[in-house]
Formats: structure tokens, C-alpha cells, sequence
């Protein structure tokens, strides 16, 4: 615990990239297998079930505080978290702890699911009595399963593939789909040998940058296949030993929430692996992504919302054939494959060959872009000719080109009250972006864009999350993403993102996206007239 | 407030009726009593100013040369017309003063700022017994407890000594005036050389004069072109942060000293690379402490979390009330004062050039 408390607090410290790397890696060096394999399931953001309410943390820690319950609220106002003030609160400790981090989860947190309260008061108050401040921090976030630490994945990829001498694009793999902290899971994920056993797992899925300035520049356009970039759910449909498992980019196994393509899996050959979109589609036409958003999070679909919003799979990409991993090949002979299997499985209305966009120049190419909105679509996809299935984001092969007018994902950090009818909610909001060290930077305000029972919600989260007022301002934590569409863009010194943007607005509340994932300044700055 | 209250809030600041005075006053009035020398409570352009004797020097570098100061030994009293006015130490800054006001059978202290912890460049802090006590609450909830001091220290050279190692300098921001020297007196001199901000440096002599023992420290702005900067310390002003004048140390880490820095939301905000918890206000502990140790039977509270400084000693039987004052407590508003006063030592960079030991 204390090493993995010393881990948390060395990332915490940091905004770089590779210092965060430097210490992860040094953690999984030392950390016993056991450790590694919690280490690793909290820091990509996988939790068990918060197992005690944080009413009764909160409750319990001010009683401990001698702290009456509106101090409590003020100071948790102050923090804008209850893991944090919690242990801010607690008085100081003379004690720190040396058992390891699967102990205390395995042996101590995970038994307290279903304990009656007053075990598990004592068992929180035993635990705090053990630990110093940076430990009691961590566990409680650990306790309320809202572990997070602003390493992404891909970070935490990386330090494991250096510590285990591993390639990092087979660690990816290796952590995609289900498994269990184990020590012996740490042994498979850093084993040299390649022999994958569950047959469940997704391949990381092929990212695209945003194209940035004049798409000539990628070369003549004969290189390129375009496809219409749609607005769905990016997902991977697979069938592998008799079963099928539709995953989500989110890594979220959906099968059972979109059954009109989990169907699909008993038509594919064994050893499949098809990357695609699960778009709304009603008549032959895609609907807007807004009533998509009425299936993400059901687990179960009633017959209205079936019927309502049917949903289809637009197939991009063949992964896996026979059992044989395709990413490898040209870009042209998966897509011939792909194309193959689309028309043997012959089920029109729920897999679709991802049409492509023929264009002789680039002038007809950004033509054929302006219609993209007609159709539901976001622009273009522009994929190279002969490029491989990359891992993650990787520049060069894969663009997406959308169209005006532009549109970012940024995170709400801050908000203010309206006027006049809206002067009792917080409905003027600041949105901010990732700038080079990944740190949040303003970038836009906008007011306009949500329904009133979206506000509402962004209402209670704001008074709920506050960090900080500045005047009639509450910055929050940055938790929202929200989609933002903007009509110009230039450079402004005056502002601190060095980008001013005209007319922003607010296109939809991305509730798929984390923080994490809202888009960078440097993909904002690509937008800026050359 | 009550209508036979020794100090009563005016528009220019609290006011003595009885001793014809301010204290602590925001606007220009014939005579101020003065705490310290921050910003927000000494003003420019009084009639005279009385501080304490410590602190006279650092107030003439705040109020001008023309300024009329009458200094003030801590524990000696003076008659003002009638009231028996002295001066005791609060441990905030060089200098820095609680007021301590007698008037028929009354007492009074006004504490400014104040911090209970001591540390090497100012006296340390006295409780002294009174019927009404006026604090801050600049850092009032029961999250804000300090650590050690030492404690900080260590962190901080220990941060200096792996940047040294990794070939960067190390921009250390705190406050102009009490914080940089405090952060200078804490400092490791064996692990490199230490450089200054001019508006910091001007001050570092006020100290020196002062009787303060800083370790040797260069003015930064003097030694600027083409130096290489790799293992020194520069100590700056917040307001410097992410100016042109900072990035020329590059490559470089960033950190800051406050007490603000205790709430982990705030350090990532701020986008720097370290936040140190190190602050010259009282913390939540000593605020309870030093109120108790006044045996006041009221309490006024001024600027920072002063509704719920109220509530918490109301529940405990305690007279509290707010006052409202212009004061501000460490934070923002004090990076503007420093802004403010860094433009003018800016204007004055010549005068506080070359290396002083
Ligand atoms: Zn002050
Ligand atoms: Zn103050």
C-alpha cells in the first residue's frame, strides 16, 4: 500500500508524459505480482462495486473529525471530493502501512460488500487508524471506486511493456476484455509467448488524428479510400469458439444490449473479427446520434425501443479471418475480404458494407464532403492504401476529415448562473481542452445547445462537483464532455489556449466520452487557417 | 457591531473613534495604524503611518521614501489620544504586527495576519489576552492543517537537488514580500546557486538589513543572457509564472509555496510541476488555539472563510461575529497586489541589480 500511495501521489505530481511512464514502470519493477495485477486493474479504471456507500464514509469520517456535518460539507465544498476531504479531515496519523495492496483489497475491501454496517464502520476506522494521509487518500478511493490518476491506458501499456520487456501493442491486446487481478494474469500479460487463450478479447481498436489544413498535402488522392465517418458507437463484432461478443471502444462488452447484431454472430464463420459501427438506422437511413443515445447504458431493451431505434452494424474492417489475425495485411485486401463476408452473410438490414467515397481530386473529394450532413454522416474517413490496422491513435495512415462546421469534444470546467429565467441554474459554462503537457486549458464558452432536462442535470452535477469560486464562478470537476461546434477559428493571444472561436455552441453532450478522450489543443490548432 | 464598539468599520477601514486612528485602513486617512506591510493592509498615501519597529523597513520599501512612519517597539505602549495603543508579534511576515488597543478598562487586538508556527525571519507570534479578539479566516475550514515547516523544506530541497540532477533549474513562486524570503531561509544553499526575482530581491535587502540571515542570493535579471541556468533555484512572484521572463530559464520545473496547495484540485490546476503547502496564514488547529488563547469573550472575524469560522465558535458558546474588511487572504488577490508591486520594482530593476549577500 505504501508504494502503491508513493505511485499515486509521484503521478499526481506530474504532467508529463514521461515522467508518469518512468514511474509507473519503476512501480511494476518492484510491486509483487499480486500488487501489479490491482495496480494495473484500478490505474485503467476498472472498479469493483462501490462497496460502502460514501454517505457513510463521509458520516463516519466526520464523526471520527469531530467535525459537525456541515463542516463537513463545507470543507468537502472546498475539495469537491469526499475521498480527498476525508482524509484531510481525519486527525493525524502516527501510523503507516506496510501490508501490500492486494492484501488490503482482497482481505480487507472486497469482504466488506454485503458486511453489515457496523463492520464495516469498524473496518474503516481501522483502516484509517493504519495509514498515513497519502494512504488514506488512496484507499478511499479506492473505497468509493473512483479511482483515477490521469494516466490513460495507452501510459499504463507502455510502463508494462518496458518493466516486462514486452511489446506494448501485445500488452494492449492482452489487457483488452475480461480478465482477473490476479498474480497469474500478470504473468500472462508479460509473458514473451503469444498464446492467447481467451477467446473473448477484442483487438485495440485504430484511431484516427483529425485532418489538419489542406488534405493535398497527404499526397495524391489515389492513395487514399475515403468512407463516410458515422456517428455511432465504434465496436468490434466477434465470434470466436461458438460465441459471440460485440465490444464497444470503451471496452464495454454491449452484446446483450444491441441483440439485432449479437444475432449476427451465429452467421459469421468461426474466428471473426469485424471492426465497425452500431448506428441507428430506421428505413435505410441512419438517425441522428441523439436517439442512439436513448439505447447507450440500457442493459435491457424493451420492444418500443427496438422498434424505435433499430440498430445496424457498418462494417470498416476485417481483423481476424479463420482465426488468423489480419491487421498486418493492406488495407485493400482486408477490405476485399470484409466485402466478401458482408455478401455471404447476406443480412442487408443489419450488416452493411461501409460504403466508400470515390473521388478523382481533391476538389471533388472535399465536394462529395459537404454532403456528408445531408446523409447523417460527419465528413470523410480517409484511410491510406497498403496501411496496415495500427494500434491506438497513430499518425499518418488514418484521418478523419469532418465537416463544418467544426466541432470539438471538450471537457466543462467551469459554469456560471444564467440570467433571467435561468438565473437559479448554472447553465453558462466554460469548456476546456488538452493542451501539450495535458493539462486543461479554457477554450470556449458556450451557452445554447442543451434541452432543459439536460441542463438540469448539468445543474445538479455542477452544485455537486464544485472546486473553486471565483465571483459568481464555480469551476467543477472535469468530468463532462460535451461536443462543441464553432463556426471560425484564429489565433488570439489574448486568450490563454492562444485560440479565439466564433459563434461556439453546444452540439450534444458526449456521454460516452471520458475526460480524458475530449480533444487537444494541437488538434484544435490544426484547424487554424495555414 | 455595537454603538460603543473601539473599532467600528468605516468606508476608508476600521476606525477609533476614541483614539481619532485607523487600522489597517484601505483608503488614504490622516494616521493608520498598520499591521504589515501586504498590500491589502497598509495603503498608500496616509497622513502617518505606526508600525512596528521590525517592520519599518519593509513598509518604507511599500510606502515610498516621503512616507511619515512612526516605529514602534512590540510590547511598548503609546498613548494616541487618550488610547493606550502597543504592538505585538503575529509571525506573518518581518515585522508584522497584532494591535493591541486599551481604552477605559477595553481591550482590543486586531491580529491582521497571523501565523502560530515560527519560523527564521520574523518574530514569532504572541498571543496576548484581550475582551475582543479580530482575526482572519483566510484559511478557516478544519482541512487546512500545516505540516512541519522542516518538513516542507525538505520536500522542496529535495525537489531542487533531482532537478539539479536532471540538468533543470527550479522556479520556486511564493509571494514578494514573506513568502520568498521565508522559502530563501528554508533553501539548501550547498545544492546550487540561488537567484531572484528583482521585486523578491528588493525585499531580500529590507530583510538583510532587517537582521534576517538569507543565504547568499543573485538578482536573476542581471545574469540573464545566454546563462545557463541548469541546478539553480530562482525565487519569484507568482504573477511570474509563464511570463517570457520565466521560460528563459528553460528548461525548468515550476513550483509554488501555499497553503492553498493542500487541496490536490488546486495544485493540478494551477499547472505547475509542484505544489508545496507552506503557507504565513494561521492554519485551522492554530486559528482555534490562538483564539482561545486570547480568553476573549468575543470575536471578531475578518477575510477568508469568516461565515463559517462564525458558526463553528457560535456552537461552542463562543461571541463571534463577521466583520467586513477589505482584507484578502493569501491567493489571488494577493498575486495582483504582487503584480502590482512587481511593476514597480520592475521600473526600478537598476537600483536592486548585482549580487548582495
Ligand atoms: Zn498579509
Ligand atoms: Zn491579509
Amino acid at each position: 500500500m505504501r508504494d502503491f500511495a508513493r505511485l499515486y501521489a509521484a503521478l499526481d505530481e506530474t504532467t508529463r508524459t514521461g515522467e508518469k511512464v518512468e514511474a509507473l514502470t519503476r512501480y511494476f519493477e518492484q510491486a509483487p505480482p499480486a500488487d501489479a495485477a490491482w495496480a494495473v486493474y484500478f490505474l485503467i479504471g476498472r472498479k469493483p462495486k462501490q462497496v460502502v456507500p460514501s454517505k457513510k464514509i463521509r458520516e463516519w469520517a466526520a464523526a471520527e473529525a469531530g467535525v459537525p456535518d456541515w463542516l463537513f460539507q463545507e470543507s468537502y465544498d472546498a475539495v469537491g471530493d469526499v475521498a480527498e476531504t476525508v482524509a484531510l479531515l481525519l486527525p493525524p496519523s502516527e501510523h503507516s502501512t506496510d501490508l501490500p495492496l492486494a492484501e488490503w483489497v482482497e482481505n480487507r475491501l472486497l469482504p466488506l460488500r454485503g458486511a453489515d454496517e457496523e463492520a464495516q464502520r469498524f473496518a474503516m476506522l481501522d483502516a484509517w487508524r493504519a495509514m498515513d494521509r497519502p494512504q488514506r487518500f488512496v484507499w478511499n478511493k479506492l473505497i468509493s471506486g473512483g479511482f483515477r490518476v490521469g494516466v490513460s491506458q495507452q501510459l499504463v501499456t507502455r510502463a508494462l511493456g518496458k518493466a516486462g520487456g514486452v511489446d506494448p501493442t501485445v500488452v494492449a491486446h492482452r489487457l483488452m476484455g475480461d480478465w482477473e487481478p490476479t498474480p497469474e494474469f500478470i504473468g500472462r500479460l508479460l509473458a514473451a509467448d503469444s498464446a492467447d487463450s481467451d477467446h473473448s478479447r477484442p483487438y485495440p481498436f485504430c484511431l484516427a488524428y483529425g485532418v489538419e489544413g489542406d488534405p493535398a498535402a497527404l499526397g495524391s488522392v489515389d492513395d487514399w479510400v475515403a468512407e463516410w465517418k458515422w456517428d455511432g458507437i465504434r465496436s468490434q463484432l466477434i465470434r470466436r469458439g461458438g460465441d459471440t461478443f460485440l465490444w464497444s471502444r470503451g471496452e464495454e462488452l454491449v452484446t446483450d444490449r444491441y441483440p439485432e447484431i449479437a444475432t449476427l454472430g451465429a452467421s459469421l464463420p468461426e474466428g471473426t473479427a469485424i471492426d465497425g459501427e452500431i448506428l441507428p438506422y430506421l428505413d435505410g437511413t441512419p438517425l441522428p446520434f441523439a436517439q442512439l443515445q436513448r439505447r447507450i447504458g440500457r442493459k435491457t431493451v424493451g420492444k418500443t425501443i427496438l422498434a424505435e431505434v433499430p440498430v445496424v452494424l457498418i462494417a470498416y474492417d476485417l481483423l481476424e479471418s479463420d482465426g488468423r489475425d489480419l491487421r498486418a495485411e493492406p488495407f485493400e485486401a482486408r477490405r476485399a475480404r470484409l466485402a466478401e463476408l458482408v455478401a455471404r452473410v447476406d443480412r442487408p438490414g443489419r450488416l452493411i458494407l461501409s460504403p466508400t467515397v470515390v473521388a478523382d481530386s481533391w476538389e471533388a473529394m472535399a465536394a462529395a464532403r459537404l454532403a456528408a450532413r445531408s446523409h447523417q454522416s460527419e465528413g470523410l474517413m480517409l484511410k491510406r492504401r497498403g496501411s496496415p490496422y495500427h494500434v491506438g491513435r497513430k499518425r499518418g495512415d488514418w484521418w478523419k476529415w469532418k465537416v463544418d462546421p467544426f466541432t470539438v469534444d471538450a471537457v466543462l470546467t467551469a459554469a456560471q448562473r444564467g440570467s433571467g429565467k435561468r438565473a437559479s441554474l448554472y447553465t453558462d459554462y466554460t469548456f476546456s481542452v488538452w493542451d501539450d503537457d495535458r493539462r486543461l486549458v479554457p477554450f470556449a464558452k458556450a451557452y445554447s445547445g442543451l434541452t432543459d432536462a439536460e441542463i438540469a442535470r448539468v445543474d445538479a452535477f455542477v452544485r455537486r462537483n464544485m472546486v473553486e469560486k471565483f465571483g459568481p464562478v464555480r469551476t467543477v470537476k472535469p468530468e463532462l464532455v460535451f461536443e462543441l461546434a464553432f463556426e471560425g477559428i484564429q489565433r488570439s493571444p489574448r486568450h490563454k489556449s492562444g485560440i479565439a472561436v466564433r459563434f461556439p455552441r453546444i452540439l450534444r453532450w458526449r456521454l460516452d466520452k471520458p475526460a480524458e478522450e475530449a480533444d487537444t489543443l494541437e488538434s484544435i490548432r490544426g484547424m487554424l487557417p495555414a | 457591531m455595537n454603538a460603543d464598539d473601539l473599532l467600528k468599520p468605516t468606508d476608508a477601514g476600521l476606525y477609533c473613534e476614541a483614539g481619532d486612528f485607523h487600522v489597517d485602513p484601505w483608503k488614504p486617512v490622516p494616521q493608520a495604524v498598520v499591521t504589515h506591510a501586504h498590500a491589502d493592509h497598509a495603503c498608500w498615501g496616509c497622513g502617518r503611518y505606526l508600525g512596528s519597529e521590525e517592520g519599518e523597513r519593509v513598509l518604507r520599501v511599500r510606502m515610498g521614501r516621503e512616507a511619515v512612519i512612526d516605529a514602534l517597539p512590540y510590547g511598548s505602549p503609546l498613548d494616541v489620544n487618550g488610547v493606550r495603543v502597543s504592538l505585538h508579534p503575529a509571525g506573518h511576515i518581518l515585522g508584522s504586527a497584532q494591535v493591541r488597543l486599551e481604552h477605559r478598562g477595553r481591550v482590543w487586538v486586531v491580529s491582521g495576519d497571523y501565523k502560530v508556527e515560527p519560523d527564521a525571519t520574523c518574530t514569532p507570534f504572541e498571543p496576548v489576552r484581550c475582551d475582543v479578539f479580530v482575526t482572519e479566516s483566510t484559511f478557516g475550514l478544519p482541512i487546512y492543517r500545516w505540516p512541519s515547516q522542516a518538513a516542507v523544506f525538505d520536500e522542496i530541497n529535495a525537489w531542487w537537488r533531482a532537478n539539479r540532477d536532471a540538468g533543470k533549474a527550479s522556479l520556486l513562486l511564493g509571494y514578494a514580500l514573506g513568502k520568498s524570503q521565508r522559502l530563501l531561509s528554508g533553501l539548501d544553499p550547498s545544492i546550487g546557486p540561488i537567484y531572484t526575482h528583482g521585486a523578491v530581491e528588493k525585499l531580500n535587502r529590507a530583510y538583510r538589513e532587517g537582521g534576517v540571515a538569507l543565504p547568499p542570493t543573485s538578482y536573476a535579471g542581471a545574469a540573464m543572457k545566454g546563462k545557463g541556468w541548469a541546478g539553480a533555484m530562482i525565487v519569484a512572484p507568482p504573477s511570474a509564472h509563464g511570463t517570457p521572463w520565466a521560460r528563459k530559464f528553460a528548461p525548468l520545473s515550476t513550483g509554488i509555496a501555499s497553503g492553498w496547495m493542500t487541496i490536490r484540485g488546486t495544485r493540478r490546476r494551477k499547472a505547475l510541476d509542484r505544489g508545496f503547502v507552506l503557507s504565513d496564514h494561521v492554519d485551522w488547529p492554530g486559528l482555534l488555539g490562538s483564539i482561545e488563547s486570547t480568553g476573549a469573550s468575543r470575536v471578531l472575524v475578518t477575510h477568508g472563510y469568516t461565515a463559517v469560522v462564525v458558526r463553528y465558535l457560535r456552537e461552542r458558546g463562543i461571541a463571534a461575529e463577521a466583520l467586513a474588511t477589505r482584507y484578502e487572504g493569501e491567493g489571488d488577490a494577493q498575486d495582483r497586489a504582487e503584480a502590482e508591486a512587481m511593476e514597480e520594482a520592475e521600473a526600478q530593476e537598476v537600483d536592486a541589480g548585482g549580487t548582495t549577500a
